[in-house]
């Protein structure tokens, strides 16, 4: 697939790339591998970490395709894309409140399709071509930002409504990166923003502390009642222990205690953090935070010397929804933040999260391969 | 980085804040790497602690406990399910609190030191029993609740049960949990708190073969504390059953003869040494001990002062007395001290010094020889024959049937007794042996402490024509995985050096107390089975001169009263001793219970037991 693209443009920066989102897919598959062994596959169920491989085939070739669309092509695609995403919220919207309270999926034959996904590329999409449409001058006001935060709103609600918090709070995360750089016209703004943004993680915990546990189970429950409130803190001190326990080299592949006696939840997806930590331990943090970190510099690489705004925010927006998924993961595992069911970037299993993730580095790779070419 | 070949407006801010961005991506990764720092190193120890009580909990799985049987096979002590209520501190959020959510729905004892003990409890993981044996409307009160009651735990277990209560209780003994004092010994090394041991009696003394090996249960537990899936199981290695010596009926027969009495009976077949019946009164329950909570049944039987946790046919010493002239006739001939058939002359008492040591009877036997000595039981021969041997000979004899030392039976805390000699008072008291103290000792009295077992073993020695035995009261031990019987060595042997002749003249002697009218024992005569015996009545208290002790002495200073006796005459197959405490004369109070164990066991069909007996308390059927 790699053969497909224009190789001898890559730069050195491109090959470690490829090396750590390898390397990254390495660690998913082991994880995966020693958290589902255990249980034998019948003729009828393939072993996860078999599935996960092929997801990551197909993902692969996403990206390909991506990396070889001219990111302009993508763009232009943004408005029809976002109202067709937009329509098919409310269509889940509508079968999922007959069938039940929180339906995400949209079943076409035997293609189950889950709307959020596009809704996350089409947001990205949308917002970053009418910023680059729209060139904020010496930055935003309030008035340049109202158009833009309409068009969030709009997914953003029905994606709560489904309910999918997670999936809400990547849309927002994407809006905030593309501000972010775009940057606010007054500068206390952005120091403001900044700051904030900064100690989030820290003056939440503090707020969030300070409420009574019931006020907690409320709000929880209000923004995601498929989370079971009980269950909550329950996976919460199972995944510090399983963290915990596995001290500075960690437990070994599959002698995860925690993760192999099945106290841990959703262990191939939400908690494969929790996992893989008991399973490496500070070491295997340290080396799966060191390859995430890379692929982030890579990304603000790309973002660096993009040709065009509309490339700078692109790039920027993915970095951000990437790291907004890694690090509320992360977060929610190392109990820093409550409890919200996202998945791990390329690590935790889930076709559609996989293919659309390599489908947005795919388009990172063609804003960076598109940097030289003078005409589109 | 200037690589730039189509600037955008406004780069250089953008470019900034591109920057910015990834700034602040990694200063939140650094952050978690600091918490995850945190976790795994600086709080490691306590998440590994977590962990691993987490995953599973090792679960001792207690094998039964053998069962003990008498000789012919019935079950004396066996194992019955009991469903026991147990809290785990460590699967309880406020363990004051699910107590009295408990306390609504079942009776439990004694709730404050419960919960006591369960909030200090150090191992959270270590069970505190709340109640046993529950009653079905119990466990399902419980059960239904269970959600509510997060760490409460039923658990079935088995439990001791004595089939016949107090029957044979001190043989038998009974099981509690390990005390702290006991797990300090090395004999319990590996042992936990809350471990069941044998405390007594056969449970104690053969507790390694019994009790069986524990095994253990690797359990997954859930958050409730509730197991959900056994991980792997070490099985427990069963105890092995045990066939006492002890014939179930005889020891029947025995209890009842003694009745409320205190005291012991002791049978031995003295062919082989083995105790057929072992009884001592007052018995405990070993069911009621059995329980978990012993102390609050253990601490009224240890203050109770009639001491019935006390084994008196081991642990009770008491002065021989008249049983003694057994020891002096066979030292008399021995020594040749005095012809079977030199008399004396006894008028009733005998001077010595300024002190008039008086007979039983008081206006004296006549010529007695030494037949007559015995059958009468006179003590005035016997202060003559001691004054003229010694105490130091005496001592002799009476070592060489046993008395003074253990007889190195099975049963713990067995008491040696005390033959005194003058060596011993010199060494123990600091004093020279006063001549007047061997006439004393000449009747069994003085400083002459025995217990009945020992006098069992003596009375058989005689019966047996001169084999001293070790007593023996396990017959075989059953293996419970193969099956095989492994037989019990015979009991250890040791000659009495004592001629054959001297043995018959006494055998002789002691036909004639139970079979001739002038006897001690006449008023016993079996007409089913002629036996032979020895009646005596041991002071409690010195009685002055001038008391006269048959008049309304109080029960404590009354007499106790012996009977040693054998049966029958040729080739005896069952020696019997018994002892009352404060019962009185022997001939009245022991012998009588003495001929009917001897008739039970040597003629039970005989139609016997004649209806003066009172209606006993404890109806005790024996059945397999």
């Amino acid at each position: 697939m790699l053969s497909m693209l224009p190789q001898k443009r890559f730069d050195l920066l491109d090959w470690f790339f490829f090396g750590a989102l390898f390397a990254i897919f390495g660690i998913s598959l082991l994880t995966i591998y020693s958290v589902t062994s255990s249980t034998p596959p019948s003729f009828s169920n393939m072993p996860l970490y078999l599935k996960q491989f092929f997801w990551i085939l197909l993902g692969m070739v996403v990206f390909t395709v991506f990396a070889t669309i001219d990111y302009h092509e993508s763009a232009r695609f943004a408005y029809p894309l976002y109202f067709l995403s937009v329509f098919l919220l409310l269509v889940v919207l509508v079968l999922g409140r007959e069938i039940n309270g929180a339906q995400r999926w949209i079943s076409i034959g035997t293609l189950n399709f889950q709307p959020s996904e596009l809704t996350k590329v089409s947001t990205l999409l949308l917002l970053a071509k009418y910023f680059s449409d729209h060139p904020p001058g010496k930055g935003l006001n309030i008035q340049k930002l109202a158009i833009p935060c309409a068009l969030l709103l709009v997914p953003m609600i029905l994606v709560l409504k489904q309910p999918d918090l997670g999936t809400a709070l990547a849309i927002l995360s994407i809006f905030f990166s593309i501000v972010f750089v775009i940057g606010f016209r007054s500068k206390f703004l952005i120091y403001f923003l900044l700051l904030s943004l900064m100690i989030v993680p820290f003056i939440g915990q503090v707020l969030w502390g300070g409420l009574k546990q019931y006020q907690k189970d409320r709000i929880i429950t209000f923004l995601n009642p498929a989370n079971d409130p009980m269950g909550t803190g329950w996976h919460i001190i199972q995944s510090k222990i399983a963290i915990g326990s596995a001290g500075f080299w960690g437990k070994g592949l599959g002698d995860g205690t925690q993760s192999q006696l099945k106290f841990l939840p959703e262990r191939a997806t939400d908690f494969i953090f929790a996992v893989f930590s008991e399973e490496w331990g500070f070491m295997g943090i340290v080396v799966l935070f060191s390859l995430f970190a890379f692929l982030c510099w890579w990304g603000i690489d790309v973002a660096h010397k993009a040709k065009d705004l509309l490339g700078v925010l692109i790039a920027v927006g993915i970095v951000g929804i990437l790291s907004f998924y890694f690090l509320v993961n992360a977060g929610m595992a190392l109990a820093v933040l409550p409890v919200v069911g996202v998945p791990l970037p390329f690590v935790s299993y889930g076709g559609s999260a996989m293919v659309t993730n390599l489908g947005l580095l795919g388009l990172l790779l063609n804003i960076k391969l598109k940097r030289f070419v003078l005409f589109h | 980085m200037k690589e730039r070949y189509f600037p955008v407006e406004e780069n250089s801010e953008i470019q900034t804040r591109v920057y910015l961005f990834f700034g602040f991506i990694i200063t939140i990764l650094a952050l978690y790497l600091i918490r995850a720092y945190d976790l795994q190193i600086n709080q490691k120890a306590y998440f590994e602690g977590l962990a691993e009580n987490n995953r599973m909990r090792i679960v001792s799985v207690m094998p039964s406990r053998g069962i003990i049987f008498d000789r012919h096979g019935i079950a004396l002590v066996n194992n019955i399910p009991s469903f026991n209520l147990y809290a785990v501190r460590g699967d309880m959020a406020d363990p004051s609190a699910v107590l009295d959510r408990l306390s609504t729905f079942i009776l439990i004892e004694d709730i404050d030191r419960i919960r006591k003990e369960l909030l200090l409890k150090k191992e959270p993981l270590v069970l505190t029993k709340i109640k046993e044996n529950l009653s079905l409307s119990e466990i399902a009160k419980v059960e239904g609740h269970s959600s509510d009651l997060p760490g409460i735990k039923i658990t079935a277990e088995l439990r001791r049960n004595a089939v016949y209560g107090k029957l044979a209780a001190h043989s038998v003994g009974y099981v509690g949990e390990v005390s702290k004092a006991q797990l300090k010994l090395e004999r319990y090394r590996g042992f936990r708190q809350g471990d069941r041991v044998g405390q007594s009696g056969i449970e104690q003394a053969y507790d390694s073969t019994i009790r069986g090996v524990p095994g253990k249960k690797w359990v997954e537990v859930n958050v409730m504390g509730q197991e959900l899936n056994v991980l792997r199981e070490e099985k427990p290695v069963e105890g092995d059953d045990i066939f006492l010596t002890l014939d179930l009926k005889l020891q029947k027969v025995a209890e009842e003869a003694l009745g409320e009495e205190a005291g012991s009976v002791v049978a031995i077949d003295p062919v082989n040494g083995e105790v057929l019946a072992l009884v001592s009164r007052p018995a405990f329950d070993p069911n009621s001990l059995s329980e978990g909570i012993s102390t609050r049944t253990l601490l009224p039987l240890l203050n109770d002062k009639s001491r019935p946790l006390m084994n008196r046919s081991i642990q009770g010493q008491y002065p021989p007395g008249s049983t003694f002239k057994i020891i002096m006739g066979a030292a008399i001939l021995e020594t040749k001290e005095a012809d079977p058939s030199y008399s004396i002359r006894c008028n009733g008492f005998m001077q010595f010094g300024n002190r008039a040591f008086r007979d039983w009877k008081k206006e004296g036997h006549g010529s007695v020889d030494f037949r007559r000595s015995i059958v009468e039981s006179c003590d005035v021969y016997y202060y003559q024959m001691g004054n003229r041997m010694g105490v130091d000979t005496i001592a002799k004899f009476a070592n060489l049937f046993g008395f003074g030392k253990r007889t190195g039976f099975l049963l713990a805390s067995e008491k040696p007794g005390l033959i005194p000699s003058t060596a011993w008072k010199k060494k123990r008291l600091k004093e020279p042996w006063y001549p007047g103290e061997t006439l004393s000792v000449s009747i069994g009295q003085g400083y002459v402490l025995v217990t009945p077992l020992q006098m069992g073993m003596m009375i058989s020695a005689v019966a047996n024509d001169g084999t001293l035995y070790t007593p023996k009261m396990i017959q075989k031990v059953r293996s419970r995985r193969t099956g095989v019987n492994q037989d019990e060595p015979p009991a250890k042997a040791t000659p009495v050096e004592i001629s054959k002749e001297t043995l018959g003249l006494l055998r002789s002697a002691l036909t004639d107390v139970v079979q001739t009218p002038q006897g001690t024992a006449f008023r016993s005569k079996s007409e089913f089975v002629p036996f032979a015996g020895k009646t005596g009545t041991a002071q409690v208290v010195v009685i002055k001169k001038g008391d006269d002790r048959k008049k309304k002495l109080a029960k404590e200073i009354n007499d106790h009263a012996w009977f040693v006796s054998y049966a029958p005459l040729e080739k005896p197959k069952i020696a019997v001793v018994v002892l009352v405490e404060h019962g009185g004369h022997g001939g009245s109070a022991a012998a009588p219970i003495a001929k009917k164990v001897i008739e039970a066991y040597l003629v039970p069909d005989a139609p016997t037991h004649p209806a003066e007996t009172s209606p006993k308390a404890n109806p005790v059927t024996v059945e397999g």
